[in-house]
């Protein structure tokens, strides 16, 4: 294979390489160094005869004087096989168990394409995760992408592994579990620590999913270039799996925002003109090019579904990476410190939490007809709280007149008894709905203004001094 | 001609130069066809020695030195029977027709005709041998769904006299219908297919002040904010605002005869539920699928950024054509931030300098030349058609200063601010009453007396002050609480709130709340303002505000979007005359 001697420049984590002859744009290249060591990078931008790459692993150590590279004529490719199940790899797909090689069944170039919008299958089966605050109000449905929006040293990666635990296809309305079809996870880990990494590695082995994930470990100690391809590594084998082993496939990704700062990197390294923060402006084209790889496909068995994981810098939603990823992903699960200092787990801001596909795979013939609109009020009846709490605030509690201490009260018990649970609990739908309907029950009548009155008829509990002597 | 190479590759942006040294030969927004795979570009700017080009594909794989050939003329949509009930990407590519061919996923340098070259129309000539045409004038019809006949219109440019015209019959788009002698004896051929530059405006014989509202079924729109049929509107909201819920609203139930829907730069599932729920769905004002008026527009958010730029012009392009046969178009772009995104991150390949936030600084204008594609018109014919744009608007961290908010506000007359206090309440539609506005309330005064009642805009303004003087007295709520207010103002807080969740609040689920006609709107204001006209009154005689609030009449009101069927509107007597009982009855016990 044709090898150029030396480099033109290094920059960063960027070389420039001169009288390149037939390069492609997005071709993978291979830097061989003095001692033999190989290191990977990707073309970036071409330029006549010169040629412009990013080095996988970060360019220390190379000059520009000791340095082979050859063209491999391929764009970056991830190996695919059945065998790919329970390995482990590094950020770039690399196998890193000690197992070997894969034996390719095929590559795929890593970027993927887009997938035609009339090939997709509108989401709506429900997935039971048996958390009362997501099934109840921010319902997860097959195929989608649900992030969850978290800040350090809150319990995102606990609620994952809970997910990855109790997650399964329930229909209550047909009256029975629907028989399980082969499931896996893709786990990618961008930028975390070391103990993050181990800690999912347990829950997996624990729940005995173990020998059905495939991991790839990008962690904060490893080479940040490198972390622009975990993701689309991970989604090519999911999709491999999804769409060509039929299989249902679960992605956590975690975390977002280490994976948007590589990109930072790399883009104030090639001059590009920044947007918002610095992040480069198609940041937003950038994740969708990952979220869009969610989805089920017309005429195959499997699915994808996403839950990525990204902190909130300094808690501010208003980021530039969680509000584009808000714009992109359906629905998102937010994360509240207040709830989290208060000892609540899960600690799910509710009001800023929201599923988009919920309203089509809940209600009667997925979940329970009064789903809906009981999801409607809780949302309404605890946004009420929260401008009552205000109020109190101000003027202290003793000051409210009745109604509003009967709010007070519910929210307190809300949070407590539907939004708290424990780490093992596991709630079906059923016990989440009349859980609800208890809890909203402490409310008058009269108050509830977005439940038709058939269905209060039907579930609204008259008598709910038992559930205030709850502990 | 000499031969174009390609010299340098940075994503979407392609730079040519020729071979052998010298003058690259492309003009300003020819089309061009780059490398082996024949992807599609633009050319974006040339100098003595380059031209460069937007590649509306992906260039991965592209190499220097590969071969450009241009298309002769610039991006150009295709005209004619078959666009409705269809879906296409940003390049006006069929994107069913792309599944058979290239699987379930985009093809990269596929080239599809955007309409079918085999379908068969049953076509109906309207002139004879003779005949003198002239541009814009309706040569034939076939029907293009149940619902909309096509009507083919002499392209702009071409006039004279009729030499031969096809038999009635099935043809295709491309074989010939009419032949047409100019002046200066040049025959054209006239069949079903026109092609016209998308970024170039369709002409017109003149534009129309603004009369008849465009109908949506939402009363918060529809009494509150109402849009004008020819008018523009933007909706601006964080996520989860409910933008795109509100979209498909108006795609679905607003009057237009035609819905062109464009998904610019969103999700790929939204698509598939727009499209699975409208061929579901029947329009209320015609009792046929919704497809049947619908055209969508789907470049992904996942989709190439450089066609995503052009789906708006492609959008737009089809909703002239369509205005041209006079019809009245809606159409709908979620969301144009995405759009104004793109012209970003290409001007940012460019190396443009940069205005506010990275955007170029021509942001403004081609935001205004979008919106100014709008309107209603006598077109070339004679007939009268219009257009009328909504755009959704995805400002940054919810944050209504930032560029693309602000310069759309500049350019639309109606601003539908949606509120993220609303949504976590799960108020839809989360529009917000202190913030929205609409200019045309003036210019439909008159529609609106005339077609509803006289007394429309009254109750309109009487809602609109009551929920002014709300907001005033929230104010002080916040800080001291509301029972420490006296009774009369009380009741506006209580009324208030009749309106927001009995009137503003609607629910897109409920078969009698989806879509509210107007007649049903004005009953349900007259009822909430009759009560607060006979509650004023009987508070004014010191009657505690807690008997009228205990009496369980407010919730009664509230309800009455729910048990009223829009068919019996006058069921809503009945209400007029419990509230007008129960007062009665209230003062007389009140008497000493």
């Amino acid at each position: 294979m044709l090898q150029y001697v030396g480099l033109k420049a290094i920059n960063g984590p960027l070389v420039v390489l001169d009288r390149v002859q037939n390069a492609s744009y997005e071709e993978m290249v291979e830097f061989i160094l003095e001692d033999g060591t190989r290191r990977s990078g990707r073309i970036v931008l071409l330029e006549g005869d010169r040629a412009l790459i990013q080095v996988f692993e970060g360019a220390q150590g190379l000059s520009l004087d000791n340095t082979r590279t050859q063209l491999l004529g391929h764009p970056v490719e991830m190996p695919l096989a059945p065998e790919l199940l329970g390995r482990t790899f590094d950020g770039a797909g690399h196998p890193i168990d000690g197992l070997g090689e894969v034996y390719a069944v095929k590559r795929t170039d890593i970027n993927g394409k887009p997938l035609n919008p009339v090939a997709r299958v509108y989401p709506r089966n429900f997935i039971q995760t048996g958390i009362s605050s997501i099934d109840g109000l921010a319902t997860l449905i097959r195929g989608q992408k649900l992030p969850i929006f978290s800040g350090a040293g809150l319990q995102h990666n606990r609620i994952a592994a809970q997910i990855v635990r109790q997650a399964r296809l329930v229909n209550p309305s047909a009256g029975q579990e629907e028989p399980s079809a082969p499931f896996g996870i893709v786990f990618a880990a961008m930028g975390v620590k070391n103990d993050v990494a181990d800690y999912f590695q347990r829950a997996f082995e624990a729940t005995g999913v173990i020998q059905r994930t495939v991991m790839f470990l990008n962690l904060s100690n490893d080479p940040i270039i490198e972390r622009i391809l975990t993701p689309r590594a991970a989604l090519t084998v999911a999709e491999y799996l999804a769409y060509e082993l039929e299989m249902h496939i679960l992605v956590i990704m975690t975390d977002l925002t280490s994976y948007c700062e590589a990109l930072r990197e790399f883009s104030s390294s090639k001059g590009e003109i920044p947007g918002r923060k610095g992040f480069p402006g198609y940041l937003y084209s950038d994740l969708a090019s990952l979220y869009e790889r969610a989805g089920i496909i017309k005429g195959k068995n499997g699915s994808i579904t996403q839950l990525p994981i990204l902190t909130m810098p300094n808690d501010d939603i208003t980021h530039p990476i969680p509000d584009l990823t808000g714009y992109i992903t359906e629905g998102q699960i937010v994360l509240d410190r207040y709830l989290d200092s208060t000892g609540i787990y899960p600690p799910l801001a509710v009001l800023d939490s929201l599923s988009r596909l919920m309203k089509d795979g809940i209600g009667e013939g997925y979940t329970r007809i009064d789903h809906a609109p009981l999801a409607n009020q809780l949302f309404a009846s605890y946004a009420k709280v929260q401008e009552i709490r205000a109020l109190a605030s101000v003027i202290g509690e003793e000051e409210l007149a009745e109604r509003e201490q009967l709010y007070i009260t519910f929210g307190r018990a809300f949070e407590r008894l539907f939004l708290g649970q424990d780490f093992q609990e596991n709630r079906d739908i059923i016990q989440t709905l009349n859980l609800g309907w208890q809890l909203i029950s402490l409310l008058p009548k009269e108050e509830l203004d977005r439940v038709d009155s058939h269905l209060l008829e039907e579930y609204y509990l008259p008598d709910t001094t038992t559930l205030l002597k709850l502990p | 001609m000499a031969d174009m190479v390609v010299y340098s590759i940075n994503g979407p942006v392609v730079k040519v130069r020729v071979a052998q040294g010298g003058t690259v030969t492309l003009a300003l927004l020819d089309m061009v066809y780059v490398g082996s795979n024949r992807l599609i570009g633009e050319v974006i700017a040339v100098n003595d020695t380059e031209a460069t080009i937007q590649v509306y594909e992906a260039t991965t794989g592209l190499s220097p030195g590969e071969a450009v050939t241009s298309s002769g003329g610039p991006q150009k949509a295709m005209l004619g029977p078959g666009l409705l009930s269809n879906i296409f990407d940003g390049i006006q590519r069929p994107l069913r027709d792309m599944i058979s061919t290239h699987g379930l996923f985009v093809a990269v340098g596929g080239h599809f005709s955007p309409l079918s070259p085999t379908a068969l129309w049953q076509v109906t000539p309207l002139v004879s041998p003779g005949d003198q045409v002239t541009p814009g004038m309706v040569f034939a019809t076939c029907p293009e769904t149940a619902l909309i006949e096509h009507r083919s219109l002499v392209p702009p440019g071409i006039s004279g006299t009729v030499l031969q015209v096809a038999a009635a019959g099935r043809y295709t788009i491309n074989d010939p219908i009419v032949i047409v002698r100019d002046t200066r004896q040049v025959e054209h051929q006239l069949s079903l297919a026109q092609q016209w530059p998308i970024r170039q405006s369709r002409p017109v014989r003149k534009r129309l002040p603004l009369s008849r509202p465009l109908i949506t079924g939402l009363r918060v729109i529809d009494t509150l904010f109402p849009l004008a049929k020819g008018g523009t509107a933007a909706i601006p909201g964080g996520f989860g605002t409910g933008k795109t819920m509100t979209q498909h609203q108006l795609a679905k139930y607003c009057d237009a005869d035609v819905i062109i829907y464009i998904g610019c730069g969103e999700r790929g599932n939204e698509m598939t539920q727009v499209l699975q729920e409208f061929a579901e769905l029947i329009d209320p004002h015609t009792q046929r699928p919704l497809t049947d008026r619908t055209l969508l527009i789907a470049n992904t958010s996942n989709m190439p950024v450089a066609a995503r730029e052009a789906s708006i012009y492609t959008g737009i392009t089809l909703a002239e054509y369509y205005r041209d046969m006079g019809y009245h178009v809606a159409m709908l772009a979620d969301s144009t931030s995405r759009w104004a995104e793109a012209l970003r991150e290409i001007s940012g390949r460019l190396e443009e300098m940069p205005a506010e936030e990275g955007f170029p600084a021509y942001l403004p204008s081609r935001i205004a030349q979008f919106y100014e594609r709008a309107g209603e018109v006598t077109t070339l014919g004679g007939s009268t058609g219009s257009i009328s744009i909504v755009g959704a608007v995805s400002p940054q961290g919810a944050d209504f200063s930032e560029p693309v908010t602000q310069n759309t506000k500049r350019y639309v007359r109606c601003f539908w601010a949606l509120d993220k206090e609303l949504a976590y309440a799960r108020h839809y539609p989360a529009i917000n009453w202190t913030d929205s506005y609409s200019e045309y309330l003036e210019d439909l005064q008159r529609y609106y007396s005339r077609q509803v009642d006289r007394s429309f805009t009254e109750c309109r303004n009487r809602l609109a002050s009551i929920l002014q003087e709300e907001s005033r007295l929230m104010e002080t709520v916040k800080l001291v609480g509301a029972d420490v207010l006296p009774d009369d103002q009380r009741l506006v807080i209580e009324v208030a709130r009749i309106i927001r969740v009995g009137f503003l609040q609607q629910n897109a689920f409920h078969p009698q709340d989806s879509f509210v006609p107007l007649t049903k709107q004005l009953k349900m204001m007259e009822v909430i303002l009759l009560f607060d006209a006979l509650a004023r009154n009987a508070v004014r005689q010191r009657i505690p505000l807690s008997q009228i609030m205990k009496s369980g009449l407010p919730e009664q009101i509230i309800r009455m979007k729910y048990e009223i069927a829009n068919d019996e509107p006058e069921r809503f007597d009945t209400y007029l005359e419990d509230i007008r009982t129960f007062f009665t009855k209230l003062t007389l016990d009140s008497l000493p």
